[in-house]
């Protein structure tokens, strides 16, 4: 067995070690999040509301409202988490998330604007929210197209739209009458409270649709990252792949946008936490559950742990961001690798 | 022996000589400070009432309590100061974090000083029901250093010191969980919002002498160390290795220049709110004239900071009056289409 | 065992933007061959092979592989028969060596495929070859200019092309290594049959290692030929600028061009 194999191999399953425990930290997470509550309710009640068996009071509680709400939790993180982290692999900058091309900023924007001005509620502010972050991608994107999409040029004209959406924003907050602006605040930090059976569907669909392209597309991105020249020459079009990407994560990140509202940092976080745990790995997998245990976790924390309830987009920053920043400080200790 | 023609007359990097393209920067800086004068001009003249040449030299020299129009005059000046003052700090703030980080997507409060700014201001109104700019002031610098100084403490930790990377993700990580920590608070304190919400738009409307003095200590130091940083910066945009290689200390230059960043961007954001635009964009605007050399950045980036947030100032007040939009929604909706103009035009070299 | 690949350029013209870099040039590679592109900087060499990798697309003309246009053929197709060793490639972040190497694998990789005992002996081969597999476990970013220069190479090897472009590939490496090199590829070329076109600055080597070569001037064909014939002072002058003289070369009876500079000219009175 050469050194190579013998290296890739002892990688490999570290990798696969520290992926199990992700995948055992999500599930028990959702565990938690069924059983606790106002009311705690034992495995064996779970297990049966989860069949479809009717338990008194356990199937309202977690069937109707806690099952809901952690898979739409769930759900979300691995949206965010995988959008944040195939961004931040194609610009090559650790400081990139969707953000950077103004969707979270577009949907704010208009779905501040829909409860400010308009008064609107639940869907129709879901609705408004897809519609302001794809109709901002697309404008970007656009505007950054001069026969290619230069990554430099599409990265600045989305921060330029995004500053100054974000502007607008909070402009908006300081026009509108103090109550509308709290509920479009409680909106624009991203809050789970109103995760129920319907908001499903759509999420779970446009998931199946996009993870595994992302999976798909994870492989191409190992071979962008070389270079364009290099990924030219080992037959990845860099263009071609770009926009994929791009259209991936937008799409992404618009779904989960649309059912929980623009959830703080979630996007951000996962990858550099991910690429912390698994030194080398490349994979979306370890993002995604990442994503999904920073989103479950926080919304746990925000409504059980704490002396008020927190949405969940308020408790991410506050959970996520040591835990990177511990992260950061361990791997700078001296025979770390930065 | 004789030096060959092309030996007599060096040629640049562009092709055009460095005598000649030294005097186009000069000349645009000028052209750049006349177009401070004159916006310094409208911003006397314009507002919810225009005013006279007659009254605008009586309000500068000695404004008579009975005359309304002097009297605006004499309350437009501190303004029009404030938004010269910021908008240069801004922008070579800006313009000293991108060179830090060697990031272009980094901006003054990427080491966490308007979060930091913020969270101060917020426990300010929530614990002291502070409401005032006056007092916003000095929570404001309060928070934004010491946020700062978490940060650097946490991205320096360890082999290698700061490096650019650490630095980004620490300062992007705190400002994460200090912005979370501001929503919190925000959502549960209906009335605390209503009250910072009008100090997160930033602005610089009802601005003073009196209260621009607190900050005047950081600006000037801030600005000292900025222009000290000039060299180290140039070097350090090399990499890291080359920068000690040319016999530069990577660790002091990002120190002075981490510094001089955060001071005038603490003062700024104490005394105008955070103002997201202006540091992020226009060092790239800038840039897009001088080329990296931060001699010629730092200036400009002052000179077209300053001229953004005036003309935005202007057309803030102009546009809807009586009351006028701040200065930060403004710069923002005036400077980004005139930045994505920009970018469109040029060759965007790859960051 | 010679490559039956055939690469040729049909009057490419290729630019960037406003600016055009190779006229209307025509050579045609010849298959299971080492050719080279020489001339002087900025003169279109390393467009004229980035055409070639299809990674420019020309204004006019066509690229030709196998006698069908390079563009119309899908990409990761050509991947397998053309390899190219670009000018400045980025290495991600704490990258291993060996891990690089194996991205070179790619085009042959099926979708879910795993990693194969052929990708692994392909690798392995590539860093032996390369002389590097002892540092297949050490972050790229660690090693030393001439190192990883290797390791790109390594790279393009693994891929197990029947043409290989190599853009200048001796950069960085010491006269020992770049030597190295040029025998590595020279017996790729011979035991497998691998088609070699790389362009090189150093006229000697270039003039050594050919069996072909190509002077470009200016974006357009000066001169091809075996190296005797085309390595001469008035190629030189025209090509390069520069007043030489050219003898034989005693190792390796190609020929030797010796510069005429304004010094250490004693013996000449020009």
């Amino acid at each position: 067995m050469t050194a190579a194999r013998a290296a890739r191999r002892a990688r490999l399953r570290r990798h696969r070690s520290v992926l199990v425990v992700l995948v055992l930290v999500v599930v028990a997470l959702l565990a938690v999040t069924l059983s606790i509550g106002e009311r705690i309710y034992g495995p064996s009640e779970i297990i049966r509301v989860i069949l479809g068996q009717d338990v008194p009071g356990a199937s309202f509680t977690v069937g109707r409202l806690r099952l809901p709400r952690a898979i739409i939790a769930l759900l979300i993180g691995v949206a965010f988490g995988i959008a944040g982290s195939l961004f931040q692999r194609m610009l090559r900058n650790p400081l990139a998330s969707p953000d950077i091309i103004g969707i979270s900023y577009g949907s704010s924007a208009v779905a501040v604007v829909a409860i400010g001005f308009f008064g609107a509620t639940g869907p129709a502010i879901s609705i408004a929210a897809i519609i302001g972050g794809l109709t901002v991608a697309l404008l970007v994107y656009f505007l950054a197209w001069r026969g290619n999409v230069h990554g430099a040029r599409l990265i600045l004209i989305g921060i330029a739209i995004g500053t100054m959406l974000f502007a607008v924003i909070q402009w908006v907050l300081t026009r509108i009458e103090v109550y509308k602006a709290a509920e479009a605040l409680r909106w624009i930090t991203g809050s789970l409270n109103s995760a129920f059976w319907g908001d499903v569907p759509p999420l779970a669909i446009a998931l199946l649709v996009l993870v595994p392209v992302a999976f798909a597309v994870s492989g191409r991105l190992k071979i962008l990252e070389l270079g364009d020249e290099a990924s030219a020459a080992l037959g990845v079009a860099p263009n071609r792949t770009r926009l994929l990407i791009v259209v991936i994560a937008v799409g992404l990140t618009s779904v989960a946008t649309a059912a929980a509202g623009p959830v703080a940092f979630v996007a951000f976080l996962a990858g550099p936490i991910a690429a912390r745990l698994l030194p080398g790995g490349t994979g979306v997998l370890a993002p995604a559950l990442v994503g999904g245990a920073l989103v479950l976790g926080a919304d746990f924390t925000g409504s059980q742990l704490l002396p008020t309830t927190f949405p969940v987009g308020v408790v991410t920053g506050v959970v996520g961001a040591p835990y990177l920043l511990w992260l950061i400080a361990r791997s700078n200790r001296p025979g770390g690798t930065s | 022996m004789t030096l060959s023609t092309a030996e007599r007359t060096p040629v640049g990097p562009s092709g055009v000589r460095p005598a000649s393209r030294r005097r186009r920067l000069v000349a645009g800086l000028v052209l750049g400070l006349l177009v401070l004068v004159a916006g310094s001009a409208l911003s006397l003249i314009f507002g919810s009432r225009v005013v006279s040449w007659d009254e605008i030299i009586g309000g500068i020299t000695a404004p008579d309590p009975a005359s309304f129009a002097e009297q605006a005059v004499a309350t437009r000046i501190p303004r029009t100061v404030l938004a010269l003052v910021v908008g240069a700090a801004l922008g070579i703030s800006g313009a000293l974090m991108q060179g830090i980080t060697r990031n272009p997507l980094a901006d003054p409060g990427l080491l966490g000083v308007n979060l930091g700014a913020a969270l101060a201001v917020v426990l300010g109104i929530t614990l002291f029901s502070i409401s005032t700019s006056g007092q916003y002031v000095w929570f404001a610098l309060a928070g934004a250093t010491a946020a700062a100084l978490i940060v650097y403490a946490v991205g320096s930790i360890g082999r290698g010191g700061a490096t650019p990377l650490r630095l980004a993700i620490a300062g992007a990580a705190t400002s994460a969980a200090l912005s979370s920590l501001v929503s919190a608070v925000l959502l549960l304190r209906t009335d605390v919002f209503d009250t910072f919400r009008f100090w997160q738009v930033g602005g610089v409307g009802g601005a003073s002498f009196a209260q621009m003095t607190p900050v005047v200590p950081f600006l000037v130091v801030g600005l000292i160390l900025a222009v000290i940083a000039i060299p180290g910066l140039d070097v350090l945009a090399l990499g890291d290795e080359v920068a000690r290689g040319l016999g530069g200390s990577v660790g002091r230059s990002r120190l002075i220049a981490g510094a001089a960043a955060v001071l005038l961007a603490a003062a700024s954001t104490a005394i105008a709110g955070p103002i997201a635009f202006v540091g992020l964009v226009v060092p790239h605007a800038a840039r897009l004239f001088t080329g990296p050399g931060h001699r010629w950045l730092l200036p400009y980036s002052a000179v077209f900071g300053s001229a953004l947030l005036l003309v935005a100032d202007v057309i803030g007040r102009v546009i809807s009056r009586p009351a006028d939009i701040p200065v930060g929604i403004m710069s923002a909706i005036i400077g980004a289409p005139f930045f994505i103009w920009l970018i469109r035009r040029s060759k965007v070299r790859e960051l | 065992m010679t490559s039956t690949r055939s690469l040729a350029t049909d009057a490419v013209t290729v630019g960037y933007d406003d600016r055009v870099v190779v006229h209307d040039l025509s050579v045609s590679i010849p298959p299971g061959k080492v050719s080279v592109i020489v001339g002087a900087n900025a003169c279109g060499k390393s467009t004229l092979l980035k055409s070639m990798a299809r990674l420019l697309k020309p204004q006019s003309g066509a690229v030709l592989l196998d006698g069908r246009s390079i563009a119309e053929q899908p990409t990761r197709e050509v991947a397998k028969t053309l390899g190219l060793l670009p000018q400045t490639p980025t290495a991600p972040e704490g990258i291993v060596v060996a891990d690089l190497v194996g991205r070179g694998r790619y085009p042959h990789r099926s979708f879910f495929g795993r990693w194969s005992d052929d990708d692994e002996r392909a690798v392995n081969e590539a860093l032996t070859l390369t002389g590097i597999l002892d540092l297949a476990d050490r972050p790229v970013d660690e090693l030393s200019g001439g190192q990883r220069q290797r390791v790109w190479i390594a790279l393009a090897l693994a891929q197990r092309t029947d043409v290989l472009l190599l853009d200048e590939p001796t950069t960085f490496l010491d006269v020992s290594h770049q030597v190295e090199v040029l025998d590595l590829l020279t017996d790729l070329n011979l035991e497998r049959g691998t088609t070699v076109v790389m362009v090189l600055h150093d006229l000697n080597l270039a003039a050594r290692y050919a069996d072909h070569l190509f002077a470009v001037k200016d974006g357009r064909l000066h001169s091809e030929g075996p190296s005797s014939e085309v390595v001469t002072s008035e190629m030189v002058r025209e090509v390069f600028g520069m007043e030489s003289r050219i003898v034989i070369d005693e190792v390796s009876g190609t020929p030797l061009v010796l510069p005429v500079g304004r010094h250490h000219s004693a013996q000449l009175r020009l």
